[in-house]
Protein backbone atom coordinates (compact mmCIF):
# COMPACT_ATOMS: atom_id res chain seq x y z
CA UNK A 1 0.00 0.00 0.00
CA UNK A 2 1.38 3.33 -1.02
CA UNK A 3 1.72 6.10 1.27
CA UNK A 4 -1.97 7.94 1.58
CA UNK A 5 -1.58 11.27 -0.16
CA UNK A 6 -4.31 13.04 2.83
CA UNK A 7 -2.58 15.23 5.01
CA UNK A 8 -4.02 16.24 8.32
CA UNK A 9 -3.38 19.93 8.04
CA UNK A 10 -1.65 22.83 5.97
CA UNK A 11 1.10 23.15 8.13
CA UNK A 12 1.94 19.53 7.36
CA UNK A 13 1.82 19.42 4.13
CA UNK A 14 4.30 22.13 3.89
CA UNK A 15 6.62 21.23 6.20
CA UNK A 16 9.20 19.76 3.90
CA UNK A 17 9.40 22.84 2.00
CA UNK A 18 13.38 23.87 1.57
CA UNK A 19 14.44 27.35 0.92
CA UNK A 20 15.01 28.52 -2.97
CA UNK A 21 12.53 26.74 -4.92
CA UNK A 22 10.33 27.63 -7.54
CA UNK A 23 6.49 27.38 -6.21
CA UNK A 24 3.53 27.98 -8.09
CA UNK A 25 0.34 29.41 -6.76
CA UNK A 26 -2.73 28.72 -8.68
CA UNK A 27 -5.90 31.08 -8.92
CA UNK A 28 -7.39 33.48 -11.22
CA UNK A 29 -8.99 36.26 -9.08
CA UNK A 30 -9.52 34.24 -6.10
CA UNK A 31 -11.48 31.40 -7.65
CA UNK A 32 -8.75 28.34 -7.67
CA UNK A 33 -6.48 30.31 -5.32
CA UNK A 34 -4.92 28.54 -2.77
CA UNK A 35 -5.68 30.71 0.41
CA UNK A 36 -4.89 28.65 2.69
CA UNK A 37 -1.41 27.52 2.22
CA UNK A 38 -0.08 30.74 1.16
CA UNK A 39 -1.19 31.11 4.95
CA UNK A 40 0.88 27.64 6.26
CA UNK A 41 3.62 28.50 3.79
CA UNK A 42 3.71 32.26 5.60
CA UNK A 43 3.81 30.59 8.93
CA UNK A 44 6.51 27.61 7.65
CA UNK A 45 9.01 30.20 6.51
CA UNK A 46 10.98 28.96 3.41
CA UNK A 47 13.14 32.05 1.90
CA UNK A 48 14.84 32.83 -1.02
CA UNK A 49 11.37 31.54 -2.92
CA UNK A 50 10.27 32.31 -6.85
CA UNK A 51 6.79 32.46 -6.63
CA UNK A 52 4.50 32.05 -10.16
CA UNK A 53 1.11 33.20 -10.46
CA UNK A 54 -1.17 35.36 -12.67
CA UNK A 55 -0.76 38.12 -10.00
CA UNK A 56 0.75 39.33 -6.64
CA UNK A 57 -3.03 39.61 -5.59
CA UNK A 58 -6.30 37.53 -5.48
CA UNK A 59 -9.76 40.05 -6.32
CA UNK A 60 -12.29 41.23 -4.33
CA UNK A 61 -13.66 37.83 -2.62
CA UNK A 62 -11.41 38.41 0.37
CA UNK A 63 -10.57 40.64 3.02
CA UNK A 64 -7.36 42.20 3.95
CA UNK A 65 -6.25 40.22 6.05
CA UNK A 66 -6.97 36.98 3.92
CA UNK A 67 -3.22 35.29 3.32
CA UNK A 68 -1.92 36.10 -0.19
CA UNK A 69 1.29 36.83 -1.50
CA UNK A 70 1.94 39.58 -0.28
CA UNK A 71 2.15 37.49 3.04
CA UNK A 72 5.35 35.72 1.93
CA UNK A 73 6.34 39.16 0.65
CA UNK A 74 6.17 41.12 4.10
CA UNK A 75 8.03 37.95 5.34
CA UNK A 76 11.18 38.70 2.95
CA UNK A 77 10.44 35.36 1.75
CA UNK A 78 10.23 35.95 -1.96
CA UNK A 79 13.32 36.65 -4.37
CA UNK A 80 11.20 36.85 -7.01
CA UNK A 81 8.06 36.39 -8.79
CA UNK A 82 6.39 35.61 -12.40
CA UNK A 83 3.35 37.00 -13.22
CA UNK A 84 1.56 38.49 -15.93
CA UNK A 85 0.24 41.14 -13.80
CA UNK A 86 2.65 43.14 -11.50
CA UNK A 87 1.33 46.58 -11.36
CA UNK A 88 -1.93 46.92 -10.05
CA UNK A 89 -5.48 46.38 -11.96
CA UNK A 90 -7.06 49.46 -10.06
CA UNK A 91 -5.65 52.63 -9.75
CA UNK A 92 -7.11 52.30 -5.96
CA UNK A 93 -5.29 49.43 -5.62
CA UNK A 94 -1.99 49.55 -3.13
CA UNK A 95 0.58 46.02 -3.60
CA UNK A 96 2.94 44.74 -1.30
CA UNK A 97 4.95 43.86 -3.91
CA UNK A 98 4.93 47.28 -5.58
CA UNK A 99 6.74 48.56 -2.14
CA UNK A 100 8.98 45.84 -2.35
CA UNK A 101 10.01 45.57 -6.29
CA UNK A 102 9.95 50.00 -6.57
CA UNK A 103 12.97 49.48 -3.85
CA UNK A 104 14.43 47.07 -5.74
CA UNK A 105 14.34 44.04 -2.66
CA UNK A 106 12.56 41.88 -5.18
CA UNK A 107 12.66 40.73 -9.03
CA UNK A 108 10.05 40.05 -11.27
CA UNK A 109 9.77 38.94 -14.80
CA UNK A 110 6.37 40.03 -16.67
CA UNK A 111 4.88 37.42 -18.98
CA UNK A 112 1.77 37.59 -20.79
CA UNK A 113 -0.70 35.34 -19.47
CA UNK A 114 -1.29 32.71 -21.92
CA UNK A 115 2.60 32.99 -22.87
CA UNK A 116 2.60 31.92 -18.42
CA UNK A 117 -0.09 28.93 -19.30
CA UNK A 118 1.31 27.81 -22.19
CA UNK A 119 4.88 27.57 -20.79
CA UNK A 120 3.96 25.42 -17.93
CA UNK A 121 2.06 23.41 -19.71
CA UNK A 122 4.88 22.40 -22.21
CA UNK A 123 6.97 22.18 -18.59
CA UNK A 124 4.33 19.31 -17.83
CA UNK A 125 4.03 18.03 -21.27
CA UNK A 126 8.10 17.40 -21.62
CA UNK A 127 8.38 20.39 -23.83
CA UNK A 128 11.78 22.48 -23.55
CA UNK A 129 10.30 25.76 -25.39
CA UNK A 130 8.04 26.79 -27.91
CA UNK A 131 7.41 29.57 -29.93
CA UNK A 132 4.28 32.26 -29.70
CA UNK A 133 3.13 35.08 -31.68
CA UNK A 134 2.36 36.97 -28.24
CA UNK A 135 4.69 39.80 -28.09
CA UNK A 136 6.78 39.60 -30.58
CA UNK A 137 7.59 43.41 -31.40
CA UNK A 138 7.51 44.47 -27.80
CA UNK A 139 9.77 45.19 -25.33
CA UNK A 140 9.62 42.02 -24.34
CA UNK A 141 11.20 40.43 -27.01
CA UNK A 142 13.76 42.80 -27.08
CA UNK A 143 17.38 40.41 -27.40
CA UNK A 144 15.84 37.68 -27.58
CA UNK A 145 15.32 34.95 -30.23
CA UNK A 146 12.24 34.69 -32.74
CA UNK A 147 12.05 32.78 -36.23
CA UNK A 148 9.81 32.98 -38.86
CA UNK A 149 7.41 30.18 -39.71
CA UNK A 150 5.09 30.43 -42.80
CA UNK A 151 5.80 34.23 -43.06
CA UNK A 152 5.01 35.08 -39.57
CA UNK A 153 7.43 36.06 -37.28
CA UNK A 154 7.48 34.16 -33.44
CA UNK A 155 9.26 34.34 -29.83
CA UNK A 156 11.13 31.79 -28.54
CA UNK A 157 9.29 30.68 -24.55
CA UNK A 158 10.99 28.01 -22.55
CA UNK A 159 9.12 25.73 -20.21
CA UNK A 160 8.14 26.66 -16.94
CA UNK A 161 9.13 23.55 -14.37
CA UNK A 162 7.92 23.76 -10.56
CA UNK A 163 9.24 22.49 -7.80
CA UNK A 164 5.91 22.84 -6.03
CA UNK A 165 2.60 23.72 -6.79
CA UNK A 166 -0.33 24.84 -4.99
CA UNK A 167 -3.75 24.66 -5.64
CA UNK A 168 -7.53 24.80 -4.85
CA UNK A 169 -9.63 22.39 -5.92
CA UNK A 170 -13.59 21.19 -5.65
CA UNK A 171 -13.46 16.82 -5.10
CA UNK A 172 -10.21 15.10 -4.63
CA UNK A 173 -10.31 10.88 -4.38
CA UNK A 174 -7.75 9.54 -2.44
CA UNK A 175 -5.75 8.92 -5.27
CA UNK A 176 -5.44 12.81 -6.03
CA UNK A 177 -7.79 12.56 -9.13
CA UNK A 178 -9.45 16.26 -9.19
CA UNK A 179 -12.87 18.15 -10.33
CA UNK A 180 -12.62 21.72 -10.87
CA UNK A 181 -15.79 23.87 -10.78
CA UNK A 182 -16.78 26.91 -12.94
CA UNK A 183 -13.73 29.46 -13.13
CA UNK A 184 -11.72 27.45 -10.76
CA UNK A 185 -9.83 25.04 -13.50
CA UNK A 186 -7.83 27.99 -14.74
CA UNK A 187 -3.80 27.81 -14.17
CA UNK A 188 -4.59 25.20 -11.52
CA UNK A 189 -3.87 22.07 -13.70
CA UNK A 190 -1.07 23.60 -15.78
CA UNK A 191 0.96 24.47 -12.76
CA UNK A 192 -0.13 20.66 -11.44
CA UNK A 193 1.53 18.93 -14.32
CA UNK A 194 4.73 21.43 -14.38
CA UNK A 195 5.73 20.56 -10.68
CA UNK A 196 7.45 18.11 -8.82
CA UNK A 197 4.71 18.37 -6.26
CA UNK A 198 1.85 18.85 -6.41
CA UNK A 199 -0.51 20.18 -3.31
CA UNK A 200 -3.84 21.04 -3.26
CA UNK A 201 -6.53 21.96 -0.79
CA UNK A 202 -9.95 20.12 -1.45
CA UNK A 203 -13.08 22.13 -0.61
CA UNK A 204 -15.16 18.73 -0.68
CA UNK A 205 -14.26 16.09 1.59
CA UNK A 206 -12.07 13.84 0.12
CA UNK A 207 -13.52 11.12 -1.34
CA UNK A 208 -12.98 7.23 -1.49
CA UNK A 209 -11.66 5.76 -4.67
CA UNK A 210 -14.22 5.17 -7.45
CA UNK A 211 -16.74 7.84 -6.41
CA UNK A 212 -15.64 9.95 -9.28
CA UNK A 213 -16.04 8.65 -12.26
CA UNK A 214 -13.22 8.41 -14.92
CA UNK A 215 -14.54 10.69 -17.62
CA UNK A 216 -15.21 13.34 -15.03
CA UNK A 217 -11.52 14.13 -13.90
CA UNK A 218 -10.20 16.93 -15.04
CA UNK A 219 -6.58 16.13 -13.71
CA UNK A 220 -5.49 12.93 -13.37
CA UNK A 221 -3.64 11.92 -9.70
CA UNK A 222 -0.76 11.17 -11.40
CA UNK A 223 0.42 15.38 -11.34
CA UNK A 224 -1.11 15.57 -7.47
CA UNK A 225 0.72 14.62 -4.38
CA UNK A 226 -0.48 16.30 -1.12
CA UNK A 227 -3.99 16.60 -0.29
CA UNK A 228 -5.82 18.80 2.57
CA UNK A 229 -9.66 19.41 2.95
CA UNK A 230 -10.25 22.71 3.66
CA UNK A 231 -12.08 23.17 6.63
CA UNK A 232 -15.65 25.52 7.34
CA UNK A 233 -14.86 29.24 8.05
CA UNK A 234 -13.33 30.57 10.34
CA UNK A 235 -10.85 27.52 10.51
CA UNK A 236 -10.02 27.84 7.12
CA UNK A 237 -10.46 30.29 4.30
CA UNK A 238 -13.36 30.52 1.41
CA UNK A 239 -13.91 33.20 -1.00
CA UNK A 240 -16.77 35.93 0.84
CA UNK A 241 -18.98 38.23 -1.30
CA UNK A 242 -18.64 41.97 -0.47
CA UNK A 243 -21.70 41.85 2.18
CA UNK A 244 -20.51 38.59 4.21
CA UNK A 245 -16.53 40.57 4.47
CA UNK A 246 -18.62 43.87 5.09
CA UNK A 247 -20.43 41.98 8.18
CA UNK A 248 -17.29 40.35 9.65
CA UNK A 249 -15.16 43.23 9.62
CA UNK A 250 -18.26 45.08 11.38
CA UNK A 251 -17.90 41.93 13.85
CA UNK A 252 -14.03 42.13 14.37
CA UNK A 253 -14.80 46.06 15.47
CA UNK A 254 -17.24 45.51 17.75
CA UNK A 255 -14.59 42.76 19.22
CA UNK A 256 -11.98 44.99 19.28
CA UNK B 1 -11.08 65.56 -14.45
CA UNK B 2 -11.40 63.41 -18.14
CA UNK B 3 -12.96 64.98 -20.97
CA UNK B 4 -16.87 64.07 -20.60
CA UNK B 5 -17.74 65.64 -24.24
CA UNK B 6 -19.37 63.50 -26.82
CA UNK B 7 -20.35 59.61 -26.22
CA UNK B 8 -21.09 58.05 -23.02
CA UNK B 9 -18.51 54.88 -22.22
CA UNK B 10 -21.98 52.71 -22.91
CA UNK B 11 -22.50 54.93 -26.36
CA UNK B 12 -18.60 53.97 -27.24
CA UNK B 13 -18.97 50.49 -26.52
CA UNK B 14 -22.81 50.44 -28.01
CA UNK B 15 -21.15 51.46 -31.61
CA UNK B 16 -18.09 48.70 -31.64
CA UNK B 17 -21.07 46.34 -30.55
CA UNK B 18 -22.30 47.14 -33.79
CA UNK B 19 -19.63 45.50 -35.84
CA UNK B 20 -19.73 42.33 -34.54
CA UNK B 21 -20.69 39.46 -36.63
CA UNK B 22 -22.91 36.90 -36.19
CA UNK B 23 -21.74 34.01 -34.28
CA UNK B 24 -18.70 35.90 -33.67
CA UNK B 25 -16.19 34.58 -30.48
CA UNK B 26 -15.58 38.05 -28.29
CA UNK B 27 -13.16 38.78 -25.80
CA UNK B 28 -13.65 41.88 -23.84
CA UNK B 29 -11.11 43.36 -22.03
CA UNK B 30 -11.07 44.62 -18.30
CA UNK B 31 -12.53 48.41 -17.61
CA UNK B 32 -14.36 50.31 -20.57
CA UNK B 33 -14.51 46.99 -23.15
CA UNK B 34 -16.28 45.54 -20.81
CA UNK B 35 -19.61 47.60 -21.63
CA UNK B 36 -20.18 45.88 -24.95
CA UNK B 37 -21.98 42.78 -23.06
CA UNK B 38 -24.52 45.12 -22.12
CA UNK B 39 -25.52 45.75 -25.48
CA UNK B 40 -28.67 44.48 -26.80
CA UNK B 41 -27.62 41.99 -30.03
CA UNK B 42 -31.27 41.01 -30.19
CA UNK B 43 -31.29 37.75 -32.65
CA UNK B 44 -27.65 37.96 -33.33
CA UNK B 45 -25.52 35.44 -31.40
CA UNK B 46 -22.54 36.54 -30.17
CA UNK B 47 -19.95 33.98 -27.33
CA UNK B 48 -18.43 36.05 -24.91
CA UNK B 49 -14.83 33.92 -24.20
CA UNK B 50 -12.88 34.85 -21.42
CA UNK B 51 -9.05 34.50 -20.55
CA UNK B 52 -9.56 32.34 -17.51
CA UNK B 53 -11.45 29.79 -19.41
CA UNK B 54 -14.94 30.64 -19.30
CA UNK B 55 -16.44 30.30 -23.03
CA UNK B 56 -20.11 31.74 -23.50
CA UNK B 57 -20.63 33.24 -20.16
CA UNK B 58 -23.52 35.31 -20.13
CA UNK B 59 -24.94 39.07 -17.76
CA UNK B 60 -23.43 39.64 -14.49
CA UNK B 61 -25.33 37.46 -11.47
CA UNK B 62 -27.35 39.80 -9.30
CA UNK B 63 -25.98 40.61 -6.35
CA UNK B 64 -26.14 37.97 -3.22
CA UNK B 65 -26.80 35.22 -6.05
CA UNK B 66 -23.11 35.21 -7.26
CA UNK B 67 -21.64 31.99 -8.05
CA UNK B 68 -18.09 32.19 -5.79
CA UNK B 69 -16.25 30.02 -8.14
CA UNK B 70 -17.36 31.96 -11.51
CA UNK B 71 -16.03 35.20 -12.59
CA UNK B 72 -14.48 36.50 -16.11
CA UNK B 73 -11.09 37.82 -17.45
CA UNK B 74 -12.16 41.09 -15.26
CA UNK B 75 -12.72 39.00 -11.87
CA UNK B 76 -16.68 40.27 -11.73
CA UNK B 77 -19.32 37.37 -10.79
CA UNK B 78 -20.84 36.25 -14.58
CA UNK B 79 -23.79 33.89 -15.02
CA UNK B 80 -23.24 31.26 -17.78
CA UNK B 81 -25.45 31.25 -20.96
CA UNK B 82 -26.69 27.18 -22.05
CA UNK B 83 -23.98 25.68 -24.12
CA UNK B 84 -21.31 27.45 -22.17
CA UNK B 85 -18.26 25.09 -21.77
CA UNK B 86 -15.27 25.94 -19.02
CA UNK B 87 -11.42 25.14 -19.93
CA UNK B 88 -8.16 25.70 -18.77
CA UNK B 89 -5.87 28.63 -19.22
CA UNK B 90 -3.73 26.73 -21.92
CA UNK B 91 -7.07 25.77 -23.87
CA UNK B 92 -8.66 29.63 -23.47
CA UNK B 93 -5.14 30.39 -24.90
CA UNK B 94 -4.65 27.93 -27.78
CA UNK B 95 -8.41 29.22 -28.62
CA UNK B 96 -6.82 32.82 -29.06
CA UNK B 97 -3.11 31.66 -30.66
CA UNK B 98 -5.18 29.57 -33.16
CA UNK B 99 -6.98 32.54 -34.12
CA UNK B 100 -10.24 31.57 -33.06
CA UNK B 101 -11.28 34.43 -31.43
CA UNK B 102 -13.15 37.26 -34.06
CA UNK B 103 -12.71 40.28 -32.50
CA UNK B 104 -10.89 41.44 -28.98
CA UNK B 105 -11.59 44.82 -27.41
CA UNK B 106 -8.77 46.52 -25.35
CA UNK B 107 -8.61 49.67 -23.43
CA UNK B 108 -5.19 51.70 -24.14
CA UNK B 109 -3.65 54.50 -23.06
CA UNK B 110 -1.81 55.64 -26.99
CA UNK B 111 -3.05 53.70 -30.14
CA UNK B 112 -0.89 55.23 -33.06
CA UNK B 113 -1.69 55.18 -37.06
CA UNK B 114 0.14 52.80 -38.11
CA UNK B 115 -2.15 50.27 -35.76
CA UNK B 116 0.41 49.89 -33.49
CA UNK B 117 -1.17 49.99 -29.78
CA UNK B 118 0.04 50.62 -26.44
CA UNK B 119 -1.88 49.47 -22.70
CA UNK B 120 0.29 47.67 -20.54
CA UNK B 121 2.76 50.02 -19.35
CA UNK B 122 2.78 53.88 -18.53
CA UNK B 123 5.84 55.98 -18.74
CA UNK B 124 8.04 55.55 -16.58
CA UNK B 125 6.18 53.06 -14.45
CA UNK B 126 8.53 49.53 -13.22
CA UNK B 127 6.89 46.11 -14.46
CA UNK B 128 3.07 47.07 -15.43
CA UNK B 129 0.16 44.88 -16.16
CA UNK B 130 -0.23 42.47 -19.30
CA UNK B 131 -2.56 40.31 -18.51
CA UNK B 132 -3.85 38.26 -21.65
CA UNK B 133 -3.53 41.61 -23.95
CA UNK B 134 -0.18 40.44 -25.81
CA UNK B 135 -1.79 37.35 -26.66
CA UNK B 136 -5.14 38.91 -27.59
CA UNK B 137 -3.88 41.51 -29.68
CA UNK B 138 -1.02 39.58 -31.57
CA UNK B 139 -3.87 36.72 -32.12
CA UNK B 140 -7.69 38.12 -32.85
CA UNK B 141 -8.77 38.54 -36.49
CA UNK B 142 -10.14 41.84 -35.46
CA UNK B 143 -8.44 44.19 -32.85
CA UNK B 144 -10.81 46.85 -31.48
CA UNK B 145 -9.96 50.10 -29.04
CA UNK B 146 -12.12 51.51 -26.55
CA UNK B 147 -10.18 54.66 -25.23
CA UNK B 148 -10.79 58.54 -24.18
CA UNK B 149 -10.01 61.07 -27.05
CA UNK B 150 -7.28 62.94 -24.49
CA UNK B 151 -5.24 61.75 -21.33
CA UNK B 152 -6.57 63.34 -18.36
CA UNK B 153 -3.68 66.13 -18.72
CA UNK B 154 -5.31 66.71 -22.30
CA UNK B 155 -3.09 64.73 -24.22
CA UNK B 156 -3.89 63.05 -27.81
CA UNK B 157 -4.22 59.24 -27.28
CA UNK B 158 -4.48 59.01 -30.93
CA UNK B 159 -0.48 59.14 -32.15
CA UNK B 160 1.84 59.52 -34.85
CA UNK B 161 3.73 56.90 -32.81
CA UNK B 162 3.61 55.44 -30.00
CA UNK B 163 6.22 56.83 -27.12
CA UNK B 164 5.00 54.08 -24.42
CA UNK B 165 6.24 50.78 -24.98
CA UNK B 166 3.52 48.98 -27.31
CA UNK B 167 1.53 45.64 -26.68
CA UNK B 168 1.64 44.69 -29.91
CA UNK B 169 2.50 45.82 -33.57
CA UNK B 170 -0.48 47.38 -36.39
CA UNK B 171 -2.77 45.51 -35.49
CA UNK B 172 -5.77 47.76 -33.94
CA UNK B 173 -8.47 47.93 -36.69
CA UNK B 174 -11.26 50.17 -35.14
CA UNK B 175 -10.83 52.63 -32.28
CA UNK B 176 -14.10 54.48 -30.39
CA UNK B 177 -12.94 57.62 -28.21
CA UNK B 178 -16.04 59.70 -26.75
CA UNK B 179 -15.15 61.87 -29.97
CA UNK B 180 -15.81 59.15 -32.16
CA UNK B 181 -14.95 56.29 -34.24
CA UNK B 182 -11.86 55.98 -36.55
CA UNK B 183 -10.54 53.40 -39.04
CA UNK B 184 -6.74 52.74 -39.34
CA UNK B 185 -6.22 52.36 -43.11
CA UNK B 186 -3.76 50.96 -44.84
CA UNK B 187 -3.11 54.94 -45.94
CA UNK B 188 -3.53 55.79 -42.44
CA UNK B 189 -6.01 57.16 -38.77
CA UNK B 190 -9.37 57.81 -41.04
CA UNK B 191 -12.45 59.65 -39.37
CA UNK B 192 -15.40 57.56 -40.01
CA UNK B 193 -18.38 58.88 -37.58
CA UNK B 194 -18.22 61.84 -35.60
CA UNK B 195 -19.95 61.88 -31.80
CA UNK B 196 -23.00 64.63 -31.47
CA UNK B 197 -21.80 68.14 -30.02
CA UNK B 198 -18.25 67.48 -31.38
CA UNK B 199 -17.07 69.35 -34.67
CA UNK B 200 -14.45 68.30 -36.95
CA UNK B 201 -12.30 71.00 -36.04
CA UNK B 202 -12.15 69.39 -32.44
CA UNK B 203 -11.05 66.25 -33.60
CA UNK B 204 -8.32 67.21 -35.12
CA UNK B 205 -7.05 69.43 -32.49
CA UNK B 206 -7.02 66.79 -30.00
CA UNK B 207 -5.58 63.95 -32.65
CA UNK B 208 -1.88 63.97 -32.08
CA UNK B 209 -1.20 62.23 -36.18
CA UNK B 210 -2.61 63.02 -39.56
CA UNK B 211 -6.54 62.29 -39.80
CA UNK B 212 -7.97 61.38 -43.13
CA UNK B 213 -11.58 63.07 -42.86
CA UNK B 214 -14.00 62.53 -45.68
CA UNK B 215 -16.21 65.42 -46.89
CA UNK B 216 -19.11 64.71 -44.85
CA UNK B 217 -18.58 62.77 -41.71
CA UNK B 218 -21.85 61.08 -40.80
CA UNK B 219 -22.26 61.18 -36.50
CA UNK B 220 -21.94 58.19 -34.77
CA UNK B 221 -24.39 55.38 -35.10
CA UNK B 222 -26.53 54.85 -31.52
CA UNK B 223 -28.24 52.00 -32.77
CA UNK B 224 -27.61 49.19 -34.74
Amino acid sequence: MPKSKIFPSFDAAVADIPDNVTVGFGGFAVVGMPVNLYGALAKQGAKGLTCVSNGTRGGATLPDDAPDMGWLIKNDQVKKVICAFTAPTRASQKLIFSEYYESGRIDAELVPQGTLAERMRAAGAGIPAFYTPAAVGTELAEGRETRVFNGREYLLEAALPLDYAFIRAYQADAFGNLRFRRAQRNFNPLMAMAAKVTIVEVEEDILPLGAIDPDDVHLSGIFVHRLVKVPPAPEGWWPMRASEIAARAAAQGAAR
Amino acid sequence: MSDTKGLTRQQMCDRLAMEFGDGWIVNLGIGIPTLCSNYDFGDKPVIFHSENGVVGYGPLAAAGKEDMHLVNAGGQHVTMNPGSAIVHHADAFGMIRSGRIDVTVLGAYEVAENGDFANWKMAGQKGGGIGGAMDLAACAKHVFVAMEQVTRSGRPRLVERCAIPVTARGVVDLVITNYGLFEITPEGMALKEIAPGVTVDEVKATTGCNLIVPREVPPVRLRG
